[in-house]
Parts: structure tokens; C-alpha cells; sequence
């Protein structure tokens, strides 16, 4: 690890000024950013510690829950406020890293962590464009079993690694960032960006802002969401495809759905092609499977990952099956030409 | 508590002479090579280090109740702090990127990684490591349940996996061996010796 000097702020404006240096790193949890450190692909040239900042309140504002950009992923997982009114945010915190990590990491620095791409973490194994702009990308025509899908440019095909980002940007959560130049709003599908040619910029956050806060918006889509990941191993593993999801059900009639992928892309996918093909139908499995054809069909394979199309478009049927609470299609038992059984819409 | 047969009295599962046994030991037979620092020469050598260091910070760090001021490189991590700096070796070392658990300690009362998080993050904090948890010679429920249910094999893990349990058997997510394994997902132990670890949080959290 290179050296650093270290500051602990316990004001945001102080903390602002002193993130605003050259080569400064606001640090909260840390489970990110010293392990990258470790690596050698970050090497701040100042730690500015904002574990002291009171940013970490969850509360209920009108029209919603304000969560500060401080409060621990297991805090907020075990929030009532979270719990009853966004069960995907509290699922997709719950299915995040480890116990011990989530009483480490911080709503903000989870938004913000960086890809897990071997290639990025891995200073020998050059070239990677996300680490070392205009070197070249290693994964493209390399092992890329864990790679996106979606997104992708060729220049980078890392995927976004948080589930918290992508129930967030499902449930249409808004950032408040505060930085020197003041405080601004960026809604939460608008934050995180796409590779392009650029992939070393990851998120519209200027050097010096910081997250002050997430702003969750009630709706009904919102109270009735889940999460569902799929992995290589049942826990404390990233995602190969996970699907946040919202109905909002009018009977089995879909009034209202929000959708977004993880594992699959270089950044929280919103999935609008898949939500605009629910809107004003019944919610059976039939459905939902136009709706995965219809997002995924912009998805480009790169070998290994290949598996992943297929993947993500079962991940995000069983989740909204689930969530409708209708039986799957059992299509494989039912005589041809007979509609699959089917316990009712809106249980 | 009644400890196994395999205990004698003479035996204290928690007497700390067992490292400067193996200390000893290591030293007598390892003949040709360097003896590596131990103990008080091991704070002797980092203090020594650190006062030519013009970017060492003073770190005030609450290790089992007892208050440390030391001055640290920033780039210092808990972990090193406790076993370099203190000779508090009881959290380990595993992965050092957060995957492993074996670096577990409790910092007020919460689970966390050791070696993910900087030393000079946690001044002023109560930090327990699996030393602290035993009080007055008498082993916590959960060390206990530990040793009966033949929860460990070669032992690395177990500091991290036992300061892991104690914090889920407050955090009460025990009811059942699902519930357990997942909760305990942050805690390796390549031994494999998941069954015992799975029976002891059980004991512990009926205790």
C-alpha cells in the first residue's frame, strides 16, 4: 500500500474541503477501498475518514425514506421503515457480501464500489482500460464467464457489482451528492454510466461531492418488491444474475412494474423494455417471459458468458412469478393447448 | 463449565502459555534459520520503526478494555495494529481481503472485517477479540459449545468464527441450521468442520 496521510472530519463542510484536494479519498466502511489499496489500484494520496460525519439516519420524510449516506448495509437491511415499504432493498442487502462486511459498508461507498473484473483487480494481468485508460481491455478476449452482458462497449464489458444499486435503481431512488460547489440531486438510474470510451468514469460524482443521502419514493410497486440473485454458491458471493422487481397489481392485472438487472451489466440495468411490456398485462409467467425476451434482446454474448442471456431471463420470470404470486407455467406437465394452473393475481 | 475429557485441570483450554510454548519450541528446533520477533520485541522493533517515521498518527485503540496510544503508520490496518503493534495474535490473518473471516473481531459490539478497515478509523472504540471474551479463566457459552461439539480442527479459524457467533447469537438470527449456515457465510474454515460450528451457535444460542 502506498502512503497516505489520514484526516477525520466530523463536519461536512470540513470534510467536502479536504476530499476536495488532488489524489483525496473520502473513506466509510473502508471494505472497498483498502482492499483496492491493497491491490494497488487505488492510491489515494489522502484518506479523508467520514465515519464521524451524522449522516447515517434513516427517517421518513414526505413522500418517502430518506436513508444517509452512512448508514451500514445491516442497519438499513433490518430497518422497518425498509422492510415494509421497499422489501427489495432490504432482500438485496440481505444477499450482499458477508454479515460482518455489511456492518462495515456504507449505503454511499456500496453505490460506489468498483467491479470485481479479475483483470481490473489484478495489476500484472495488463492491459484494463477501467485502470489504466487506453491500454486495452484483457476480458474481452479473455476469461469473461463473469462478465456483462449488457452495456458493454469495447472498451470495457466489467459488470457493476452491487445488489443495493440495482434495487435502487428499480425503486427509482434519488441521491442527494454534496460537494464544493453545493448540493444537487441525481436520480439513481442517472448516477451510475455506461463504459462507452470512457470506463474509467464510473458515476457522475465530481471529485470532493459525497453522497449525503438516498431518497426511496413510497409506491405500491415499491411495498410489493423482492430480489432474487442466483450464484455460483448459495452465499456470500456476487451475483450472476439478479433481478430487483415491483408489481403493482390491479387483481391479475399489472398496473404498474419496475425492473432492473445486476450481474449482467456494466452498470445497474433499469430494465424499461422489459417494465413496457408488463404494463396493462395479466401477470403470468408468459408474460413475464416477453418481458425477458424483451430487454434481453439487446444482450451480447462474449463466450463464456454466453450462459448469462439465458440465465437473466429465467432470474427475472422466477422473480416476478414469485412476487405475483401466480404458479409457474408447469408447461412441461400441462397437455399442450390447456392453460397452465394458476392460484389468482394479487395474494 | 464442564470442559471434555480430553481436558486435564492442568489443561486450561484458555491459558495463553501456548503460544510461547510453540514460541519456545519453534525456536529450539528451527536452528538455522533467523529466530523471526516475538512478543515484547516485536512492540520493541514497531515502536522503534515508528519514531523515525515522520507520517506515524497517534492511535488511541480500547483492545479488551484496555487502552492502547500508539502512533501508526495511517496505512496501518486493524488487524495489523492488534497483532504487529499489541502481539494480540488471536485474529488472523487469513485472506486479508475480506473473504476469509479469520481476522473477525468485535468493534462495539458489532462483527467486522480486521483487516479491512484502518487502525486509525477505530480510535476510541471498544474493539474485543477472541482474548477478551473469556472472563476471569471462565470460557464464554459459545467457546464452550466450541470444544464440545468438536467445532474446529485445526484451529485458525476459530478465533474469527467464535467473536463471529458471539455476535450472531445477540444478533438472534439461530433458528435454524439454514439460518445459522447463512449467517455464518463470512467465516471459511478449510477444515471443514461446518457441522460442529453449526451445533455449537445452536447450543450457544439455547444457552
Amino acid at each position: 500500500m502506498r502512503e497516505f496521510d489520514f484526516v477525520r472530519e466530523h463536519e461536512v463542510p470540513g470534510a467536502v474541503k479536504a476530499g476536495s484536494r488532488d489524489a483525496a479519498k473520502f473513506i466509510a466502511g473502508g471494505t472497498n477501498l483498502v482492499d483496492l489499496m491493497k491491490c494497488d489500484v487505488e492510491h489515494p494520496a489522502h484518506i479523508v475518514d467520514i465515519n464521524a460525519l451524522p449522516l447515517a439516519t434513516i427517517e421518513r420524510v414526505p413522500g418517502g425514506v430518506r436513508v444517509g449516506g452512512l448508514a451500514r448495509l445491516s442497519d438499513v437491511a433490518a430497518h422497518p421503515l425498509i422492510m415494509q415499504n421497499f422489501p427489495a432493498i432490504s432482500q438485496a442487502l440481505l444477499v450482499t457480501a458477508s454479515p460482518q462486511i455489511r456492518n462495515m459498508a456504507s449505503v454511499g461507498g456500496n453505490l460506489m464500489q468498483r467491479t470485481r473484473c479479475m483483470y481490473f483487480r489484478e495489476l500484472t494481468w495488463t492491459p484494463c482500460n477501467k485502470r489504466n485508460p487506453g491500454s486495452g481491455c484483457s476480458a474481452i478476449e479473455g476469461e469473461n464467464r463473469l462478465h456483462a452482458v449488457l452495456g458493454t462497449s469495447d472498451a470495457c464489458i466489467a459488470t457493476h457489482p452491487s445488489d443495493l444499486a440495482v434495487a435502487v435503481a428499480a425503486l427509482d431512488g434519488v441521491l442527494t451528492l454534496r460537494g464544493p460547489a453545493g448540493e444537487r440531486k441525481v436520480n439513481a438510474t442517472d448516477f451510475h454510466l455506461l463504459p462507452g470510451n470512457t470506463p474509467q468514469i464510473e458515476h457522475d460524482l465530481k471529485h470532493g461531492e459525497l453522497i449525503e443521502s438516498l431518497f426511496l419514493p413510497d409506491a405500491p410497486h415499491a411495498k410489493r418488491s423482492a430480489y432474487l440473485k442466483i450464484r455460483d454458491r448459495a452465499a456470500y458471493e456476487f451475483a450472476l444474475a439478479s433481478a430487483a422487481v415491483g408489481l403493482d397489481l390491479n387483481g391479475s392485472t399489472i398496473r404498474s412494474a419496475r425492473i432492473a438487472f445486476g450481474g449482467v451489466a456494466t452498470k445497474p440495468w433499469r430494465a424499461k423494455f422489459a417494465e413496457a411490456a408488463l404494463v396493462g398485462q395479466a401477470a403470468t409467467p408468459e408474460v413475464f417471459r416477453r418481458a425477458a425476451e424483451a430487454e434481453m434482446k439487446s444482450a451480447k454474448s462474449y463466450g463464456q458468458n454466453g450462459f448469462k442471456i439465458e440465465l437473466m431471463k429465467r432470474t427475472l420470470v422466477r422473480a416476478l412469478t414469485d412476487l405475483a404470486n401466480v404458479e409457474p407455467a408447469l408447461s412441461r406437465f400441462a397437455p399442450a393447448g390447456e392453460p397452465a394452473p394458476r392460484s389468482g393475481g394479487a395474494a | 463449565m464442564t470442559l471434555p475429557p480430553c481436558y486435564e485441570a492442568d489443561d486450561e483450554p484458555d491459558d495463553p502459555s501456548r503460544r510461547k510454548f510453540m514460541i519456545g519450541s519453534a525456536a529450539a528446533t528451527a536452528g538455522l534459520f533467523v529466530a523471526p520477533l516475538f512478543g515484547e520485541a516485536a512492540r520493541q522493533n514497531a515502536a522503534a520503526t515508528l519514531q523515525s517515521d515522520p507520517n506515524a498518527i497517534p492511535v488511541s485503540l480500547d483492545v479488551n478494555g484496555k487502552v492502547h496510544a500508539l502512533k501508526l503508520d495511517p496505512r496501518t490496518t486493524l488487524l495489523d495494529a492488534l497483532r504487529e503493534h499489541l502481539d494480540i495474535t488471536g485474529p488472523k490473518k487469513g485472506c486479508d481481503q475480506g473473504a476469509c473471516g479469520a481476522c473477525t473481531v468485535l468493534v462495539d459490539g458489532r462483527r467486522i472485517n480486521s483487516c479491512l478497515t484502518l487502525a486509525a478509523m477505530n480510535s476510541g472504540k471498544k474493539i474485543i477479540t477472541i482474548e477478551g471474551l473469556a472472563g476471569e479463566g471462565r470460557l464464554q457459552a459459545i467457546q464452550a459449545a466450541f470444544i464440545r461439539n468438536d467445532g474446529f480442527q485445526c484451529g485458525y479459524c476459530t478465533p474469527g468464527q467464535i467473536c463471529s457467533a458471539t455476535a450472531l447469537v445477540r444478533e438472534g438470527h439461530t433458528g435454524s441450521d439454514a439460518e445459522i449456515r447463512e449467517w455464518m457465510s463470512g467465516n471459511v474454515c478449510r477444515c471443514g468442520c461446518y457441522m460442529g460450528i453449526v451445533e455449537a451457535v445452536k447450543e450457544a444460542s439455547r444457552a
